[in-house]
């Protein structure tokens, strides 16, 4: 692809789609593939969980074009922009609301806010609670590295405590979110979490939430190596993924309580944790318009 | 549904009622909001009125989430509002630079009160409008309308929502407490006979060419799930909506996101004047204020003072070539507002040098008295009141 500059420059780049097909990827159908490369670090887990993604929303049957894609601001707040959908790249936190608007204006649509930690449970904490309280029927997709990227390796709530990162430089002194266990509390009615080297359960994991009725949550474990896994001496990408490997448990119906992955270097609980039916916004919104209906008034009710 | 949704005929109707009602008869059906002095009455007339006709209603964490559901929910093709005061309006700012920047139609009504912080939450004050202009980070131009009564509750809420459409563009409803809480008759046409401007809706299919730009420097806007795999992004992007974050992409947007809304202003200025004709000192004045400078100008011309009203009514764009022209031939501008002097900088900026310019105004709590207004025209058309060009020769 040529791109013509406002100077006059002209810039050569090949596309993926221009590649030889053996190196295409098999979810370029899915991406704006001119958008390629993308920007994350070598190592990152965000590409993974986006490869993952991609094949749950085929294998869920979701069509692209009724597919909304929400992101806050962050490293994993750009896998928004890199799908062919309707992508949204919004404010810093504030993706949830923005989702539920959304949704809430069309429920036909398909909305996932796919976003990381620090968006979703620092600046954004407070919409993830509330949007769990309502049921609302969007999934939220978090991948969590522990640490903030984009902007260089500082601490967040999700830090696991005793690590060090920019401005945890004497270790974490904090106590970390258990996401899982946050979400359920407040009402999440699926509730998982699964590390990126369990590409399978990862995307298994997607094509549930993404049918789920209600309010999903999908924890996302992913390595950061570039800014959390060096300054913890957690080795390269290949090490934390190893680590995964090694301290990864599959726990098929363990209470919330139990997952916290709060100490670093311990072991991290996976699997589904919440899977539970109860009416969504939507459809509260539904059957209150349904209700107040002159119609249904006048009527006594719809039998059809 | 067969019959409209909105009212019509004449009511007795408060100020921040009349917001709600103007609102549906534009056809919003999205409303997201948070509780808050003395703008609530607007979120309550729309939890009972919107379900009722196909819309939504939905009390939101806070005003952060109110404003990012609105612009979802815009995105989602429905109309979409919320309503606050001062502080919510502050936590706001953020989300109202990204409808600017992703060319999101919302409207935002501010009903405002006693100010800075916490304030005066019962109490008017006219404090928000130099926010309103430049509170969210960044270079843009923002479309503001102030109501001077009930009645303009509802007819500048219906034009709000007309020009958040036709702009792509958040609009500013910059109401006060006091005005929102006067309960006064408010005639509502039959429906059929209220201008609505439509969306601007593309023409093609998705695909190439679907969402250009045209003369009007306005993409058309589909809705989420119509198939044009949407790009909104708050980066700095090229018109596809991809981020390019370079100098040159910046200023094209930049520019023409101002562009689109600045070179339209004269169908933006809104204003109403009275006995000008003659005048020679004018009181520039909108909202409440606006309503006891009327009476200060009748006093004034009773005592043989040439007096005249410029009310706005659109505050933003500032209808800088009408006040400079003015400015030449006249003594001076008495400003009338609650504030320590904001529109009046803007008076300071376009009157030309030896037209003076003196604020009346206070920082809230309490609406002027006409005296006080008389008190400033006098003092300006007797020449005691600082020129421009003095005042600046003073710094």
């Amino acid at each position: 692809m040529k791109t013509v500059h406002e100077d006059g420059a002209t810039e050569e780049r090949q596309l993926v789609t221009d590649a030889p097909p053996e190196l295409q990827s098999p979810i370029d159908w899915a991406l704006r593939t001119d958008r390629l490369p993308h920007i994350w670090c070598p190592g990152c887990g965000i590409g993974t969980a986006v490869v993952a993604f991609v094949e749950a929303v085929k294998e869920a049957g979701i069509s692209l074009d009724n597919l909304s894609v929400v992101s806050g601001i962050g490293c994993t707040g750009r896998v928004a922009g890199y799908l062919d959908c309707d992508s949204f790249h919004t404010t810093h936190g504030r993706a949830i609301p923005f989702a539920t608007g959304l949704h809430a204006a069309n429920p036909e649509l398909k909305v996932v806010v796919f976003s990381g930690d620090g968006d979703l449970t620092a600046i954004g904490g407070n919409h993830l609670i509330h949007a769990a309280r309502r049921n609302v029927d969007i999934t939220v997709i978090c991948v969590n590295n522990f640490v903030y990227g984009m902007t260089g390796g500082q601490g967040g709530p999700t830090t696991q405590t005793g690590a060090k990162t920019s401005t945890t430089p004497f270790g974490n002194i904090d106590q970390p979110f258990n996401l899982a266990r946050l979400a359920e509390g407040a009402g999440a009615t699926y509730v998982s979490r699964w590390t990126v080297l369990d590409l399978g359960r990862l995307r298994r994991s997607m094509v549930e939430a993404l049918t789920h009725r209600g309010f999903s949550f999908v924890e996302v474990v992913s390595p950061c190596p570039v800014y959390y896994g060096r300054r913890n001496r957690l080795g390269e990408a290949v090490d934390e993924l190893r680590y995964y490997r090694e301290n990864t448990l599959v726990v098929p119906a363990a209470s919330v309580d139990e997952v916290d992955i709060g100490e670093l270097g311990g072991e991290i609980k996976v699997g589904r944790f919440v899977d539970i039916e109860k009416p969504t916004l939507e459809e509260r919104i539904a059957g209150l318009a349904l209700e107040l209906a002159p119609e249904s008034k006048s009527t006594g009710g719809h039998d059809g | 549904m067969g019959k409209s949704p909105a009212l019509s005929g004449v009511h007795f109707m408060l100020g921040d009622v009349a917001v709600a009602e103007g609102a549906i008869a534009a056809g919003c059906t999205f409303f997201g909001g948070y509780p808050i002095t003395p703008s609530t009455e607007v979120a309550e007339r729309m939890a009972l009125r919107l379900p009722q006709i196909g819309g939504i209603f939905m009390q939101m964490e806070d005003e952060l989430a109110s404003i990012a559901a609105v612009l979802g929910a815009s995105w989602g093709g429905r109309k979409s509002m919320t309503a606050t005061s001062g502080p919510g309006f502050s936590l706001m700012m953020e989300s109202i630079g990204l409808a600017v920047m992703t060319e999101t139609p919302a409207v935002i009504c501010n009903v405002q009160r006693g100010a800075p912080s916490t304030g005066l939450p019962t109490l008017v004050a006219q404090g928000d409008m130099m926010q309103a202009r430049w509170g969210s980070h960044g270079h843009y131009q923002i479309i503001a309308l102030v109501p001077w009564s009930p009645q303009e509750c509802f007819d500048l809420t219906v034009r709000a929502f007309n020009l958040a459409e036709r702009y792509r563009t958040p609009v500013l409803i910059m109401a006060d407490a006091e005005v929102a809480h006067l309960t006064e008759r408010v005639v509502i046409p039959p429906a059929g006979e209220i201008e609505i401007w439509p969306r601007k809706r593309p023409t093609l299919p998705p695909g190439p060419g679907a969402l250009d730009l045209d003369e009007t420097l306005v993409a058309p806007m589909p809705a989420a799930g119509e198939g044009y795999r949407l790009m909104v992004e708050s980066l700095t992007h090229d018109d596809r909506g991809y981020p390019d974050t370079t100098a040159t992409t910046h200023r094209q947007l930049v520019q023409r996101l101002n562009d689109k809304i600045y070179r339209d202003r004269f169908a933006l200025y809104d204003q109403v004047e009275r006995v000008i004709d003659d005048a020679e000192v004018v009181v520039v004045s909108y909202g409440i204020s606006a309503r006891i400078s009327a009476r200060a100008v009748e006093i004034a011309r009773a005592r043989g003072i040439k007096a005249g009203l410029l009310r706005l009514r659109t505050v933003w764009p500032f209808p800088e070539e009408r006040i400079g022209e003015l400015s030449k031939r006249l003594a001076g501008f008495v400003v009338a507002e609650l504030n320590l002097g904001q529109v009046s900088r803007e008076v300071e900026r376009v009157a030309v040098d030896g037209c003076s310019v003196a604020t009346c105004g206070n920082a809230g709590g309490d609406i002027l008295h006409p005296k006080e207004i008389l008190e400033a025209i006098i003092a300006v058309d007797q020449g005691l009141a600082p020129s421009r060009s003095s005042k600046l020769a003073r710094v």
